[in-house]
């Protein structure tokens, strides 16, 4: 079984401990978070296992790139915290299982692979995803998911299979090389997740947003500035990537529209809150999303675009109800060439 | 000459009676296991007058006379046992009244769910009615006359025959009687103060007359919906589950549900609870007190609140459920029976436990739930066994599931619902001796020449 690349020297020595003291959801005096952070790194119970939302946000604030957050879960499951309840994480495991019934299928590059959301497929249409191939489904589904589950073990299990199943089934076959992720989260699975497990990615994923800028600059001609202010729900699984987080800003600036100035932005975004709701934590969960979204209706946003799926389903409904446009970044972008 | 025929075509026209071999073997059966059994006659009559006439005829003649509204009841209940005439009631839709004042509706029995429901959605947008969860052209008569239940019979009175404020019913001796308010003053509000002579055509499965006109409740219809789904592994804690769920009294619907499909939900215990409002403040603090009232499964992290995203939520809020209906159709064939039992809820655990033991004893699938009944007073447990018509074994083998599960349903300490004509024998074979020979005298008195629905809860 794949081990996390971690050092614990370097987390014991660690004095700011960023991944506890800059969390939006585990408040500690600087003490006490070393303290439960040292407890935590020589696996032993620590109240962060059970505080933890699972944002994965702490990913990004470790200074050192120890990966703070896998080991949360790495930990939360062998001392058997259950963030979700366990029926639920059950239930989750079998549903985004692989079915084994993937088969052979020609693609020509680019190619973009959908992950789980296959029922999203509409939206890569029009000027910027002309020519595209797609994929997607459970039997290549990256499964990073489980994470919110506390089961570093699915994945571990889980994603070799997948990969194989993307050279094997879809990009060897077609001589391609280049693997699109629509979702974040595979992209955050194939460059974070799967180097600090030291699983081998023999494609090279490519961010959705990196691909669309491309796209789109080769067309920058038909571009009709939109001229809106639109709010940016981060995923949590940015924060694998944050790196990509300027590309938003690249997007915007190509299409006419402004990123406000939020309290909630860049590193100090906020969960969607659709996890906080599976792990029960309701007075949490509506908490967060009311902050949220008045956030962005306080900064005059007009929409509020996404790119994760999860985080649309759960924030559409109170961006609507306070007056805003629920979108996804592919929409969005296709509006400014009148699509 | 068929002298039966020529008079029956003097009652409602040549248009709406048939003897031709087709219309026979389609009113024959239904979408469950009872074996055919064919019609002389198919009547569709439009008014209670020529209801009457029929009944009249049929006295005379000492032919059978089987009320039919939907013929959904998948147990063979509109299936003549014994031939005669099948009384297609369908023509007689109208929807007479509605008092918004008062909440009911007055319609005639052969209106479908699906009608009065886009009437009132049309006409009164503040008023609804109590949905079964079956195909919308079942009817609000023959829903009543087998105490069918529906997505209000949690909050708001139980049974759809507890709903019925007053009924318009030709008596096996061809008499027309109104029961409830309607006798006595013009208005259609209530069974009480009356001796409350519904009793009579309520439960009988056709035997005790023809119901030609329904009262029935309406219920504000809110603006707001939500739907939670609270999952456990332990079957034996579904019962306190739902007793915590019930007092909150903030639930419209509550819904208990085991299946093996889809795989995901396999092993899994289901509540679903169905939350209405009419503002959304409302609606959230509902939904506050109702998760409060599992606090202490949910922070153990053995139970929880199953996270839904939309496509799922939607399919949930509706009325009636429609993959109700795609279930009944999982195995291909297009068959599909259920036995519902009436039981306490205490019972639920054991019910599932057998359910699962029966269906592996016969090889066949199954989905096991149960419908909440008037503020826990009861539960409808349903052990449904979809099957593949064109496989005779399968159908075989559902049978013997059904019977041993009639027998585990009793034996547990629950009754059949709307069960088949063996499964009437097997509750009066546990009744009361005494009941049984009121319920013989009672029919007896009213249908001296035995013509309704016979075949029916006799031993």
């Amino acid at each position: 079984m794949q081990r996390l690349r971690f050092d614990p020297d370097l987390c014991l020595k660690c004095e700011t401990v960023d991944c506890i003291m800059r969390c939006q959801y585990i408040h500690l005096e600087q003490d006490r978070a070393k303290e439960e952070h040292d407890r935590l790194v020589r696996g032993r119970m620590s109240s962060i296992l059970h505080e933890c939302v699972t944002c994965y946000a702490c990913e990004e604030y470790c200074p050192h790139g120890n990966h703070p957050f896998y080991l949360i879960v790495e930990r939360q499951e062998a001392l058997s915290v259950h963030p979700v309840p366990v029926p639920i994480e059950k239930s989750q495991v079998v549903m985004m299982g692989p079915r084994g019934k993937i088969r052979p299928r020609e693609v020509q590059a680019p190619v973009i692979n959908m992950c789980f959301f296959g029922m999203m497929k509409g939206g890569i249409r029009g000027r910027i995803f002309e020519g595209v191939s797609t994929i997607g489904g459970p039997d290549i589904f990256c499964n990073l998911m489980f994470l919110h589950f506390a089961r570093n073990s699915t994945i571990k299990e889980r994603l070799p299979v997948m990969i194989g199943n993307i050279m094997k089934f879809h990009l060897e076959p077609s001589g391609v090389h280049e693997l699109i992720c629509y979702h974040d989260e595979c992209y955050g699975t194939y460059t974070s997740w799967a180097p600090a497990f030291g699983i081998e990615v023999p494609f090279k994923p490519v961010h959705l947003f990196d691909f669309m800028l491309k796209r789109m600059l080769d067309l920058k001609d038909e571009i009709r500035p939109l001229g809106f202010t639109v709010a940016y729900q981060r995923p949590c699984s940015s924060r694998l990537c944050p790196e990509t987080d300027s590309l938003v800003d690249d997007l915007f600036a190509l299409i006419g529209v402004q990123r406000p100035k939020r309290r909630y932005e860049y590193g100090r975004a906020l969960c969607c809150a659709g996890v906080i709701d599976a792990a029960q934590r309701f007075d949490l969960a509506e908490e967060n999303r009311r902050k949220n979204v008045e956030d962005m209706r306080a900064a005059g946003a007009q929409y509020a675009v996404f790119n994760c799926p999860f985080c649309f389903w759960t924030l559409a409904e109170p961006v609507m109800k306070a007056g805003m446009v629920p979108i996804m970044m592919s929409d969005l972008c296709l509006m400014a060439f009148g699509q | 000459m068929d002298r039966i025929k020529d008079r029956l075509e003097e009652i409602v026209g040549k248009d709406y009676v048939s003897c031709s071999a087709e219309e026979r073997f389609i009113y024959s059966r239904d979408q469950g296991v009872q074996e055919p059994s064919e019609p002389d006659y198919v009547v569709l009559p439009a008014t209670s007058e020529e209801v009457r006439e029929i009944v009249l005829l049929a006295n005379e003649a000492k032919v059978p006379v089987v009320p039919m509204g939907g013929g959904l009841v998948l147990s063979g209940l509109t299936v003549p046992l014994k031939g005669g005439i099948v009384l297609d009631m369908k023509r007689m839709n109208r929807i007479l009244e509605v008092n918004e004042n008062s909440h009911y509706a007055v319609v005639e029995a052969g209106t479908s769910q699906g009608m009065l429901d886009a009437y009132l959605r049309k006409h009164h947008p503040r008023l609804k009615h109590s949905l079964p969860d079956a195909p919308p052209v079942a009817t609000i008569a023959g829903n009543i006359a087998i105490h069918g239940s529906g997505h209000l019979s949690q909050s708001e009175g139980g049974f759809h025959s507890e709903m019925v404020t007053g009924l318009e019913v030709v008596l096996p001796t061809g008499e027309l009687v109104k029961l409830g308010s309607c006798s006595t003053v013009s208005a259609w509000f209530s069974r009480a103060p009356l001796p409350d002579l519904a009793g009579l055509f309520l439960g009988w499965n056709g035997t005790t007359g023809v119901i030609t006109k329904v009262g029935i409740k309406l219920f504000p219809r809110q603006a707001h919906h939500d739907v939670l789904i609270f999952m456990t592994e332990d079957v034996d804690a579904a019962p306190d589950i739902l007793f915590r769920v019930i007092h909150t009294g903030m639930a419209e619907d509550i819904n208990y549900a085991l299946s093996p499909k889809p795989d995901y939900l396999s092993g899994f215990q289901m509540i679903v609870i169905n939350v209405t409002a009419h503002r959304e403040d409302e609606l959230a603090l509902k939904l506050r007190i109702i998760r409060e009232s599992l606090r202490d499964y949910f922070e153990t992290k053995e139970a929880g609140f199953m996270p839904m995203p939309p496509n799922m939520k939607a399919g949930l809020l509706e009325v009636p459920q429609k993959a109700l209906s795609r279930f009944a159709d999982v195995r291909k064939g297009g068959g599909f029976e259920y036995v519902g039992a009436i039981m306490p809820l205490e019972k639920i655990p054991d019910a599932c436990r057998a359910g699962m033991e029966i269906t592996e004893r016969n090889g066949i699938t199954y989905s096991l739930g149960a419908r909440i009944i008037g503020r826990g007073h009861s539960a409808m447990f349903f052990f449904a066994y979809p099957f593949n018509r064109a496989d005779k074994d399968e159908i075989r083998r559902v049978r013997s599931a059904l019977e041993e599960t009639n027998e585990e349903a009793i034996r547990l300490g629950g009754i059949p619902w709307k069960a088949e004509a063996a499964g009437q024998k097997l509750i009066l074979g546990s009744m009361e001796p005494a009941t049984y020979e009121l319920m013989k005298k009672v029919r007896t008195l009213l249908d001296p020449n035995g013509i309704m629905n016979p075949g029916n809860w006799e031993v």
